[in-house]
């Protein structure tokens, strides 16, 4: 079972793409979803309103799957001092 | 079909104010790139910007003018002065009914929009500025120069984004070729620097933090740049027969769409616009010496621009240098492509190539002679000056120095 930063993750890449919900797991990578480099930074873009965070460029340009976008989200969660999740 | 002269120059830039501190900055290798001075960059992620230094608009519009015109206009205005200037043309009325203003914008005068936005949205105020309209337009700037000269022949403005100004340019060269019009006054201008736009920009994440290092490993994107640059250009005739200086002749132009991604570059469109500039000119590849690149510094316009490259040269593409003058005076989008052919047009009349400045790691996907951070004296025959927007729109420029 996926923790809730994955879901909500794999969710946001979903909605961008209009993909079924469960046709984006972790394992996906971008070329298989179908993800160039402008829905990239759509997602980003999302993330970031999403989980109220800040994703560098740098940081941006590395990630190439599923998995590095959630583990990204992750460690700048956990660098950023009490961040309160946005609304719902 | 009349040959056709470039015979005035005029430029406004981060490299100085005039043509001869744009060329002297050019051929030092010297980069006008710096943090931006004009708005705080507080809530912006990158801080560098290639701005017109100590800009005084008073210094060139009486009070009352300088209020019609949104900076990206005051630029056209000053560079169509300087070039006009240069060229030494005197109009009679039958010129000024004969000559032709062709400009390009990008955003145009999205800054004084951007004003109005912050009075509505975050002043709450209930009215915005009367001259917004005015001001914002993309044509101010070709409008303007017709009223400062009184000249009343076909003038518009050519908006399709990082190539706006070589369309605006390849358009005027053949209304003067085709007889459309006895003199052209072309080029572009720009002026981004608002936070609203700047904001849009690094969405887009295209932006360096640091510095634009066109086809160097470690480059890490484009920094934006202002100004204006206009050419006068006539037929070769008539120019010899009044005595003007000619700087080159441009003698070809071509353009294509990559029908593919909004963003994304291709090589297939920019092969296209190549070819067909050189075929237009009649100039067959081994005679280009030098092409003025695109040469954002992005990752994907370098590599692909490279791929373009070999593919229209062949074998040639190894005797050819390249330089991406975007190191310099940055990339001043609707304007860049003025700035660049002026550049390209200097470079063939003083036999000196200008360089790629910031350049610190060769790369091998971008593997051309660059002319790292050191001009090259050498005097070539014919150069190209390319120009390839997002939304995948290219166009080419084709000169061919004076000399030869």
């Amino acid at each position: 079972m996926p923790d809730q930063v994955t879901e909500k993750v794999l969710a946001v890449i979903a909605e961008i793409k209009r993909l079924p919900k469960d046709s984006v797991s972790l394992d996906s990578s971008f070329q298989a979803l179908g993800i160039d480099s402008l829905d990239g930074m759509n997602i980003l873009f999302e993330l970031e309103n999403e989980f109220d965070i800040n994703i560098p460029d740098e940081q941006a340009r590395s990630i190439q799957s599923v998995r590095e976008m959630v583990e990204g989200v992750k460690k700048l969660l956990a660098s950023t001092p009490a961040s309160t999740p946005s609304a719902e | 079909m009349r040959r056709v002269a470039v015979t005035g120059l005029g430029v406004i830039s981060a490299l100085g104010q005039n043509t001869n501190d744009f060329w002297s900055a050019l051929r030092a290798g010297r980069s006008g790139i710096a943090r931006i001075n004009g708005l705080d960059t507080a809530r912006l992620r990158f801080h560098n910007g290639a701005e017109v230094a100590d800009y005084d608009p008073s210094r060139h519009f009486a009070g009352e003018q300088a209020d019609l015109l949104d900076r990206f206009a005051q630029f056209a205005v000053i560079a169509a002065r300087e070039a006009l200037a240069d060229a030494g043309v005197v109009f009679t009325p039958e010129l000024r009914e004969r000559t032709a203003i062709v400009t390009g914008a990008c955003v145009g005068g999205q800054s004084s929009e951007d004003a109005g936005f912050v009075e509505l949205y975050q002043r709450n105020r209930e009215r915005v500025h009367p001259l917004t309209i005015p001001r914002s337009m993309a044509n101010a700037n070709a409008s303007h120069i017709s009223m400062e000269f009184g000249i009343t022949g076909p003038a518009y403005t050519v908006s399709t984004a990082c190539s706006s100004a070589n369309h605006a340019i390849g358009q005027a060269f053949h209304m003067v070729r085709n007889g459309q019009a006895e003199l052209a006054i072309t080029g572009g201008s720009e002026a981004p620097f608002s936070l609203g736009i700047l904001k849009a920009w690094e969405a887009l994440r295209v932006i360096s933090q640091d510095t634009c290092r066109p086809f160097s490993k470690n480059r890490s994107g484009m920094v934006l740049g202002e100004g204006g640059a206009m050419l006068v250009l006539e037929p070769w005739e008539a120019a010899q027969a009044r005595g003007a200086r000619v700087y080159a002749e441009i003698a070809g132009f071509g353009m294509s769409s990559d029908a593919g991604h909004i963003t994304k570059p291709s090589v297939a469109g920019p092969v296209q616009a190549m070819r067909q500039a050189l075929r237009d000119g009649g100039i067959a590849p081994e005679q280009i010496g030098y092409i003025n690149a695109h040469g954002t510094g992005t990752s994907a316009n370098d590599v692909t621009e490279t791929g373009a490259i070999r593919e229209v040269f062949q074998k040639h593409a190894d005797r050819l240098a390249v330089s991406s003058t975007k190191s310099m005076h940055g990339h001043a989008l609707g304007a860049a492509g003025a700035l660049e052919a002026i550049a390209t047009v200097l470079a063939l009349l003083h036999g000196l190539l200008p360089p790629t400045a910031n350049y610190t790691e060769p790369d091998p996907e971008c593997n051309l002679d660059v002319l790292p951070n050191s001009a090259r004296a050498v005097q070539v025959q014919g150069a190209l000056s390319n120009s390839f927007a997002f939304g995948g729109l290219n166009a080419v420029l084709a000169f061919r120095a004076t000399q030869t």
